[in-house]
């Protein structure tokens, strides 16, 4: 890459005191996302992803300790002065949360939280931004936006309170987008509709993106680049038609092999991943997948395998048995 | 809106009904007898039997409840036979200074819990909110009078700065009257802020953990507007509940300052009718208080809906 | 009506964060501070105090001495003796008409809160015509009717806490009623007598009792606040309440005439509150529910 990332993860790692003992939620983790970019993070639940989330934008609980760099538009947002982070939150740094019913305030008129927004990092007079929001609400295909300013959350669908949700975090024209799962809580026909309007406008607006799910048939095709989590850490990480193409992690390839296939026979069992995701206060000794994974063998057991590239230097993997055949040709 | 109103207004009908049957029969169980009373020792038999006639006391019960009930819906109470003013002057003459009483009391006791519910939540599990959350519960055990003597004590006998009885109407004299209102109030407002504060301060502890308080902050707002825009307003809700739990609590805390700091209000009034048996007087303002009472519920209930726009449209 | 939905007392419908309270040092002060009144109150026959209603008017207001422990009231009546006695009342006030709201509040409840429907409507309905009067008022008024004494005192206050246990129990049932143990026990058969005493009363019962405690403290101020006015326990008997009334004229040469028994009040008061508070936050059934 010729100019620096847009957001550049440094060495991150957020522990949470728990009183079992110490939870590593996310362990050193690096991450780079460029200008008009789309970063696709993956993991099951309780992977870390949503703390990785929450740490680059300095929102973790009390009690979390977080360590490493989080380098925005040239600036450490660990540590900088609240006045300052701040500010660049809702204007260069913005977010859509999972679940649009209890992301938006359900005492607050749509309009009122759209324009609070904007007369906050744009200065915009009341009138202003009452435009401004009707727009907004327009483009992420909301029928009827002005009688909508006047509405509450609960008098509209999910679908479309995610819409809401997402115009809010597009109304300043942030530089980086972070969207949370910002379909799992919706319709699966309304998916898919969300995921398109997302990356219409990223394109549009020529805006960073992460895109944070448990799914990876959401992050093909529509991200430049897949970092798949597990158990806290960076696992792979490849450009997304070489992850798919070559993928090395064999967390990855389960992963691939559970989404059910729309040509599979019928009833054809579904691949799940046998055993769960491990206890983060007991870290395992050697690789956290080997206790479910097919190809584990001795030194899995006894070391941690670091993130390595592979032939070329965009696709890092970090495991001993890496996979060397293509995806679709697994049994 | 107009449906929920309706509706609402629609259910204090029998209520309003069942308490004006109980205060009345309350009246009529009366041992002894009403005429008795009333002639004190100019009593003889033809008297009372003429006076019991007169009152039509010799009537069933239900006859005489529907016609109390009758004269009532008409506007006619009563008369004292002590002082001979209706029961409506008497009460008219004195609820602006009950009312002026619980509204200060009511200022002053939001005046402290609210702030300090904040910023305990804010601070929750800090020494701070551990020392206030530990006063605040110690207060709950200080009934009105018992801080209105130490008020009066502090105040009144030794630092002299204010009087401990009296009263002048506002209209006369503005500083005059708050000045003899303000050991009153207070007395009632310590009662009160605890336990504004204790229910405030744990509605906001919740409500600062949701999702949308996250986003908040993730939407860059002052700090100020998410606490007392975002945050505040889910939680008013609890506010206007305690507040109106404490209406009940407040007019019987009411009725005891007025009698400890001798200001001329409802609950004087009543003490009064009581010591010197003019069971007039009693029977009407007891109704007129608990129907003021069911009243102010149904405004409180009211403010519910314009609060939380989910009541209104029947979601929550 | 929203705010008659909720009961007197409703910090349990709004405190959804808990954190796991251990009874500490300050609850076991606290049962010791109750112990000791209720011990000394009801030992009071047998401690060597003077009576509590002999005058001795050529000794009013003395100040403390080896005669007088705690010196003399306005009408030179024994404080020490006075406040023994005092607390006697109003703990029998204060337990007794408690006692006849968690029973006939507790059962009514209980039933309406298992039985639903029309008993139901019926119940709660009346508790809010109860409710609709605030609650001094209606005991200075029965008071005023029925004349003063300590039963009619005992029991009109017994009588104004019947709505809030009623509600505390009838929440407790519905969240209870609806466990997998008592549709165990219809599926086996039972009869609902069986159920409501057998299976449902030992649970409601917890969190009645932590109510119970609190209204201790409550029917304690009510009747103080009552005979503080004159209008609650009638005189020579003396009750806290009316010591403080009196000791108010004393402010100026004995305030300890007041504030003796205030202090003294304030304790008991705040340490059924501090039992009972902690008590509820341990068994509110609503803690395990969904």
């Amino acid at each position: 890459m010729t100019e620096p990332a847009l957001l550049s993860v440094e060495g991150v790692a957020v522990d949470l005191p728990t009183p079992r003992g110490n939870l590593r939620a996310v362990d050193q983790v690096d991450l780079s996302v460029g200008a008009g970019r789309t970063l696709g993070v993956v993991g099951e639940s309780g992977c870390g992803k949503t703390m990785l989330s929450r740490a680059i934008l300095q929102l973790l609980p009390k009690k979390a300790r977080l360590s490493g760099r989080v380098m925005f538009d040239g600036q450490d947002l660990v540590g900088l002065d609240p006045e300052r982070l701040r500010k660049l939150r809702g204007r260069s740094l913005a977010v859509v949360f999972q679940d649009p019913m209890t992301s938006l305030n359900p005492v607050l008129t749509i309009g009122t939280q759209l324009i609070e927004t904007l007369q906050e990092h744009l200065e915009l007079d009341g009138n202003a931004a009452k435009r401004r929001s009707v727009e907004l609400l327009a483009a992420v295909g909301i029928p009827a936006p002005e009688q909508r300013l006047m509405q509450y959350p609960h008098q509209l669908s999910g679908g479309m309170r995610q819409r809401v949700a997402i115009a809010i975090a597009l109304s300043c024209e942030p530089k980086l987008l972070i969207a949370d799962e910002p379909t799992t809580a919706l319709d699966v026909t309304i998916q898919a509709q969300i995921l398109d309007l997302l990356a219409r406008e990223q394109r549009r607006r020529h805006m960073a993106m992460i895109l944070i799910t448990h799914d990876l048939g959401v992050v093909a095709g529509r991200t430049d680049e897949v970092a798949v989590m597990y158990a806290g850490r960076v696992v792979e990480r490849a450009p997304t038609p070489a992850l798919f193409k070559k993928m090395r992690m064999p967390y990855t390839e389960a992963l691939l092999a559970a989404i059910p296939k729309i040509d599979a026979a019928p009833h054809t069992p579904l691949p799940a991943i046998s055993g769960r995701p491990p206890d983060p206060t007991r870290p395992i000794q050697g690789c956290s997948f080997s206790p479910r994974c097919r190809y584990a063998a001795g030194q899995c057991h006894r070391e941690k395998p670091s993130l390595a590239a592979a032939e070329s230097l965009d696709h890092q993997y970090a495991c001993f048995h890496p996979i060397e055949v293509a995806a679709g040709a697994t049994a | 809106m107009l449906g929920f109103v309706a509706r609402r207004l629609l259910y204090l009908v029998p209520v309003l009904i069942a308490v004006s049957l109980l205060t009345f029969l309350i009246a009529s169980l009366l041992p002894g007898d009403l005429a008795y009373v009333i002639l004190g020792d100019q009593a003889t038999p033809e008297k009372v039997e003429a006076l019991r006639h007169d009152m039509e006391l010799d009537q069933p019960v239900w006859w005489r409840y529907i016609s109390w009930l009758g004269h009532v819906l008409q506007g006619d109470f009563g008369r004292s036979f002590r002082t001979g003013q209706t029961v409506l002057q008497a009460v008219a003459e004195r609820l602006p200074v009950s009312i002026e009483l619980m509204l200060l009391a009511e200022i002053i006791g939001l005046a402290i819990g609210v702030p300090l519910a904040i910023a305990c939540a804010v601070r929750s599990g800090s020494v701070f909110d551990r020392f206030m959350t530990g006063t605040a519960f110690g207060m709950l055990s200080v009934p009105a009078f018992l801080s209105a003597i130490l008020l009066i004590y502090l105040f009144a006998v030794e630092l002299r700065w204010l009087p401990a009885t009296g009263y002048v109407p506002f209209r006369e004299d503005p500083a005059g009257n708050l000045r003899f209102l303000v050991l009153p109030a207070l007395t009632l407002a310590v009662a009160e802020w605890p336990g504004i504060m204790r229910v405030l301060r744990s509605d906001m502890i919740a409500t600062l953990q949701e999702d949308y308080i996250a986003l908040a902050k993730a939407k860059g707002l002052k700090a100020s507007r998410i606490l007392f825009v975002h945050a505040l307003k889910p939680s008013s809700l609890t506010l206007v509940t305690v507040t109106g739990i404490n209406i009940g609590r407040l007019i019987g805390g009411a009725l005891i300052v007025e009698t400890i700091f001798a200001l001329p209000g409802i609950g004087r009034l009543l003490v009064g009718a009581i010591y010197t048996r003019d069971l007039i007087i009693l029977q009407g303002v007891v109704l007129l208080v608990a129907a003021g009472f069911v009243l102010m519920n149904f405004v409180v209930d009211m403010l519910y809906a314009v609060l939380d726009p989910r009541i209104r449209h029947g979601h929550a | 009506m929203a705010t008659l939905e909720l009961s007197i007392g409703e910090e349990v419908a709004v405190t959804p964060v808990r954190r796991t309270r251990r009874l500490g040092p300050l609850f076991w002060a606290a049962i010791a501070c109750m112990t000791f009144v209720f011990v000394v109150a009801a030992l009071a026959n047998l401690l060597p105090l003077p009576s509590p209603t002999d005058m001795d008017m050529l000794e009013r207001r003395a100040s403390m001495s080896a005669q007088h422990w705690l010196g003399t009231d306005g009408l030179g009546r024994d404080e020490l003796a006075r406040l023994i006695y005092g607390a006697r009342i109003s703990l029998i006030v204060g337990l007794c008409a408690p006692m006849i709201g968690i029973t006939i509040g507790g059962a009514l409840g209980m039933l309406a809160g298992y039985f639903r429907g029309r008993f139901e409507t019926l119940v709660v309905g009346s508790m809010d015509v109860l409710l609709a009067f605030p609650p001094l008022i209606l005991a200075l008024a029965v008071t005023a009717y029925l004349g003063q004494s300590i039963l009619n005192l005992t029991c009109i206050l017994g009588v104004l806490g019947i709505p809030a246990f009623m509600r505390v129990a009838r929440a407790a049932t519905l969240v209870l009623a609806r466990r997998e143990f008592v549709i165990a026990a219809q599926a086996l058969g039972a009869t609902h007598a069986r159920i409501l005493l057998r299976e449902l009363l030992p649970n409601v019962f917890l969190p009645l009792f932590a109510f119970f405690l609190l209204g201790v403290a409550v029917t304690i101020v009510a009747e103080s606040a009552l005979s503080f006015l004159g209008l609650g326990v009638p005189p020579p008997i003396p009750s806290w309440g009316t010591m403080i009334g009196e000791g108010r004229e004393s402010l100026e040469i004995a305030p300890r005439l007041a504030f003796l028994p205030a202090v003294t009040m304030f304790l008991t008061v705040l340490s059924f509150n501090l039992v009972g508070d902690a008590l509820r936050a341990l068994t509110d059934p609503r803690q395990g529910a969904l």
